[in-house]
């Protein structure tokens, strides 16, 4: 695995060949802006639903392992 | 050794919106766990975000609230780490670019007048919860809580005690209210504080290191927090060790502060722009709209209160310190009553019984409009001020007419001069004495014999009057 | 049936030559048949395709039939659909019954379409050879030795080996081209943001695009007319007048200037491939198109920032897999941490595994800069030489893929071998344009595909250069031997 991480990272060096320093990142093909969407509660109690996919549950609740703070 | 304490106070507020930052999922409070969790809150695969506008409306009303600017182009970002309370494994945030820039609140301690400086406020989405104690060894998992709007709102460490703090987060709780963006009701967790505390020499350039203090949730557990906080540091510092960066949680039963297990400890977030979300876009039109519908802010009705109706600082601090005595205020005012009667009626009177009962001014049993009534009686000269803390007693949580009240127990002052003048010419001459005094020096007998006039009169007459008539009388 | 087109099924339909019933029941025995020798379905459900076609039957008789009302498309197990078992290709999700359709599923059954089945793929799309998969290989139609491409192997061998008539297929760095490519099809990838995503499991988020697996370029565009639409629950989702892709589809491509790159056509591309194509633009000339050679001078670059800002959103996009709420499980821990490490390590594969610590690497604290910012840098530089290069042409031509299709196992153990399949795929969506494949010729009875790449929301006119140049040539109408 190592190995094929360590190619991997090789190829990824090959950005090092052009010189970026004045461009702009480009995070999304399409100069667009956030829609807004409207205040309302669209949605439903979903939990016959989601408590049923879970792989341990407890009185609607997703059991896991202790939570330690 | 002299020491200062510089704290820094990121503040959590639950935006009042009907659903969810992200989803149309409700934000109600208090329902059955995962009730509210829809496919965006659980994390399905597939599933995406939609940012909802009301969050945004709230964001740009607290900007404006603390004179700040307004990010024209804002990025939300991704916190990624691993919990089982944040079901995508990341928390949508906003790291560079936040919506709101540098603002500043200003507090009062002790009379004087410190501005706060906010460094940033940004939106984000709340976590989960996990319930413990179900079953042994476990911890149950309730989304309802996930996705609920957040506004998360940082200080530069410009507080130097546990009072200014405290009094920062109040201040801080009745903005976010007055302008309708939050409950405030901070046992369901509207509101919470983390405070960053540390502790220099004085006359210390740098900054010491700080030790943050998550999730305080009541003004209480704040100044108890910061007290021990800051007594550990210089103790530890002064026995020669070192602070340490470190998460810590309060514990309201030891009233100590202790390091959070692992959770965030120099946790490496990997922030990165949400793919799933565009740049938040505000114009300045935006921004003027919602300014137009926004009520005047506690700074602003401060200085008008003090400009029109000539009110002191302090007055119109009390009368602005919340919507609710406000709008009391200005309902008050509706009735034309004068302004400064109106101010210390509501800051002495009402204040010291909804004290007496420990309720606030809503639940005032006595309205705005039956207490401008009793002042306008005050103004028209019907009652002497003496007569009208009786009616008002009488009046208090009882369904009486003002002008009932005022009939029934006689407390309508003598205000015919002919009158006053009758009286005050009996007790001239039964007080020869008196009078001698007087005119031999004595201003005390002034006074005495304004006493007798009042009592002569069983407390009716009206004591401007008296005074100014007795004074006419004795010049001869 | 097998060998109708949609266009031919559709038309069928209408005219009550053959019912969905029918039409269904033909390719769920297809399915029966063949699907073991190729692998190219994860799941079938025979229940509900068949209720399904009932209830398009109906449609039909009410006289309220659609384009594609009645007709099976097989859809790629990437797309969740309410009620059927959506894994993405792998173990992670393998008991994971979707509870909601997404969008693209969605706009399937208002069309009336019948859900075939969840086909094969690589797993949570990351690969360019269907190997990854949880649910084994896929094997190309034309020759069972080879891969048929991927990520949408599957759907690209169900389409090739006539076991449905088209499919849904999605591409993040050519899995909707290279497949076609290899197995003889049409695809499209279109322009970002015209075809929703939600409900689409997400590999990397900006670059994530469905599209159709077709025979021809006009049943891609049939399928187009369904899948695209602005989406609300999509943020990323366009808003713009709903084209129809059929409309222009004839029309005329005289005067059209062909863009030839000149990096597409150096080392790496085989020679026999390299015949195919030019072959492809003689076609092209003869039809009266211009040729005009350009530049894309960065696109050697795609590879390398693809494998930065790949890896990166789906390092993140795939945190949410861990047990909690759904998915797999892992049988025994001790603790919270020890649930998390083991349930990802034992429900991911290798290739996964892989993408997601170069992903976690490169956005880490300290690297931040030099990689995923300094990627997102040049891939603003590639777009802009897709910029400068549609100033010269309409159109840019190349090939989809290296080479043909290679024999399983060739390329797996080598992931560098195995990413460079993307060379000429990658920058289109890096830079968010659409692309379409399409058949142009044989090499060793192994399909070779041409490539046109076109400017933002040129979709009709990529479907329409595309259907001009297959009225003139057959290459779309070869059928793997085995499978005819």
């Amino acid at each position: 695995m190592s190995e094929k991480l360590e190619g991997i990272l090789g190829l990824i060096d090959q950005m090092t060949e052009v010189n970026t320093d004045s461009i702009e990142p480009m995070a999304h093909a399409l100069d667009i802006t956030q829609p807004l969407r409207e205040d309302k509660v669209t949605e439903v109690d979903m939990r016959e639903k989601s408590l049923k996919l879970s792989n341990e549950t407890d009185q609607s609740l997703f059991i896991v392992p202790r939570v330690i703070e | 050794m002299d020491w200062e304490i510089v704290i820094g106070i990121e503040t959590h507020v639950q935006l009042k919106t009907n659903s969810k930052i992200f989803s149309g999922a409700s934000t109600r409070f208090g329902e059955e766990p995962n009730a509210n969790a829809c496919l965006v809150s659980l994390a399905y695969p597939g599933v995406l975000p939609v940012l909802n506008e009301e969050a945004v409306n709230c964001a740009i009303k607290f900007g404006l609230a603390v004179d700040a600017k307004i990010t024209e182009h804002s990025i939300f970002a991704r916190k990624n780490y691993f919990y089982p309370d944040l079901p995508k494994g990341y928390q949508i945030s906003q790291l560079d670019l936040p919506v709101v820039g540098e603002g500043s609140l200003v507090i009062t301690v002790s009379d004087e007048s410190k501005s706060i400086r906010i460094l940033r406020a940004h939106l984000e989405e709340d976590a989960g919860k996990s319930v413990h104690g179900i079953e042994e060894g476990k911890s149950g998992i309730d989304l309802n809580r996930a996705g609920t709007p957040l506004l998360e709102i940082v200080t530069e460490p410009d507080m130097s005690s546990a009072e200014e703090a405290v009094t920062y987060a109040k201040k801080l709780h009745e903005l976010v209210q007055w302008i309708g963006i939050c409950d405030g009701n901070m046992q369901e967790g509207n509101f919470r504080c983390d405070v960053n505390v540390s502790v220099k020499k004085k006359g210390d350039k740098e900054l010491g290191t700080r030790r943050e203090i998550k999730n305080l949730n009541s003004f209480k557990f704040i100044k108890q927090a910061v007290d021990y906080e800051v007594n550990w540091q210089i103790e530890k510092l002064e026995d020669g060790g070192k602070i340490k960066q470190a998460t810590i949680l309060f514990d309201p039963d030891s009233g100590e502060t202790r390091e959070m297990r692992s959770k965030e400890e120099a946790n490496d977030y990997r922030y990165f722009p949400d793919p799933d979300l565009l740049p938040l876009v505000i114009s300045q039109e935006k921004i003027n709209n919602i300014k137009s519908k926004m009520y005047e802010l506690p700074s602003e009705m401060k200085a008008r209160l003090v400009k029109e109706y000539d009110l002191t600082n302090y007055d119109a601090d009390g009368i602005t310190s919340n919507i609710d005595v406000a709008n009391y205020f200005k309902e008050l005012l509706s009735f034309k009553v004068n302004a400064k009667l109106a101010s210390n009626w509501v800051l002495t009177n009402i204040f010291s019984r909804l004290n007496e009962s420990d309720i606030d001014i809503k639940s005032s049993p006595l309205k705005a409009n039956k207490l401008a009534e009793l002042i306008l009686r005050i103004e028209d000269k019907t009652i002497s001020n003496n007569a009208a803390k009786k009616v008002f007693d009488a009046i208090w949580d009882q369904d009486k007419s003002v002008d009932d009240v005022i009939e029934h127990l006689g407390l309508k002052q003598i205000s015919n001069e002919n009158e006053i003048v009758d009286i005050l010419n009996q007790v001239l001459q039964d007080n020869e004495a008196m009078v001698e005094e007087y005119k031999s020096g004595k201003d005390k007998a002034f006074n005495a014999l304004i006493g007798q006039v009042m009592k002569a009169s069983k407390g009716k007459a009206n004591p401007g009057q008296v005074s100014q008539l007795l004074k006419e009388k004795l010049k001869n | 049936m097998q060998n109708l087109t949609l266009k031919e099924l559709s038309e069928g339909l209408k005219q009550k030559k053959f019912s969905s019933l029918e039409l269904t029941k033909f390719f769920l025995n297809r399915l029966d048949l063949h699907n073991s020798s190729i692998n190219a379905f994860i799941t079938i459900d025979k229940d509900k395709s068949l209720a399904m076609a009932k209830r398009a039957d109906e449609i039909i008789k009410e006289g309220n039939q659609d384009y594609l009302t009645g007709i099976p498309i097989a859809q790629k197990d990437i797309f969740c659909a309410e009620g059927w078992k959506t894994t993405c290709g792998s173990k992670m999700l393998d008991n994971f019954i979707a509870p909601y359709d997404s969008t693209v599923i969605s706009k399937f059954n208002a069309a009336g379409a019948v859900n075939l089945g969840k086909t094969n793929m690589d797993e949570f799309a990351m690969g360019s050879s269907n190997e990854t998969s949880y649910y084994g290989n896929v094997k190309n139609p034309w020759d069972i030795k080879t891969v048929p491409g991927g990520s949408s192997g599957g759907s690209a061998a169900a389409v090739a080996g006539m076991l449905a008539p088209a499919a849904t297929a999605t591409d993040t760095g050519g899995s909707i081209r290279q497949p076609a490519s290899l197995c003889g099809l049409t695809g499209l990838k279109p322009t970002y943001g015209l075809v929703s995503r939600y409900g689409m499991i997400a590999f990397a988020s900006s670059l994530d695009q469905a599209g159709p697996m077709c025979h021809t370029a006009e049943d891609c565009a049939a399928m187009m007319n369904v899948m695209s639409g602005h989406d609300p629950k999509d943020s990323t989702s366009i808003e713009r007048e709903k084209e129809n892709y059929l409309t222009g589809i004839n029309n005329s491509i005289k005067g059209l200037k062909i863009g030839v790159p000149k990096e597409f056509f150096s080392e790496g591309l085989d020679s026999e491939v390299e015949k195919i194509i030019e072959q492809g633009i003689n076609e092209y000339k003869k039809l009266g198109a211009e040729i005009v050679e350009i530049s894309l001078p960065n696109n050697h670059l795609s590879i390398p920032v693809y494998y930065v800002i790949a890896p990166a959103e789906a390092s993140s996009n795939l945190s949410r897999y861990d047990g909690v709420r759904y998915g797999y499980r892992t049988k025994e821990y001790d603790d919270l941490m020890d649930m998390y490490c083991k349930t990802r390590e034992e429900g991911f594969g290798d290739e996964v595994k892989r993408r997601i610590m170069i992903g976690t690497y490169v956005l880490s604290a300290g690297y931040y800069d030099a990689y995923y910012l300094k990627a997102q840098k040049i891939r603003r530089l590639i777009s802009e030489d897709f910029k400068k290069a549609f100033e010269k042409c309409d159109v840019i031509l190349g090939p989809s893929a290296p080479s043909v299709a290679f024999p399983i196992g060739d390329k797996k153990e080598d992931p560098l071998k195995m990413y460079m399949q993307d060379v000429y795929t990658i920058s289109t969506n890096l830079a968010g344009l659409p692309g379409l494949s399409m058949p142009g010729g044989l090499m060793n009875n192994l399909p070779v595909g041409i490539q046109l790449i076109g400017n933002y929301f040129s979709e009709a006119k990529l479907l329409n250069i595309a259907h001009i140049f297959q009225t003139n040539t057959n290459w779309h109408n070869l059928t793997p031997e085995e499978f005819k």
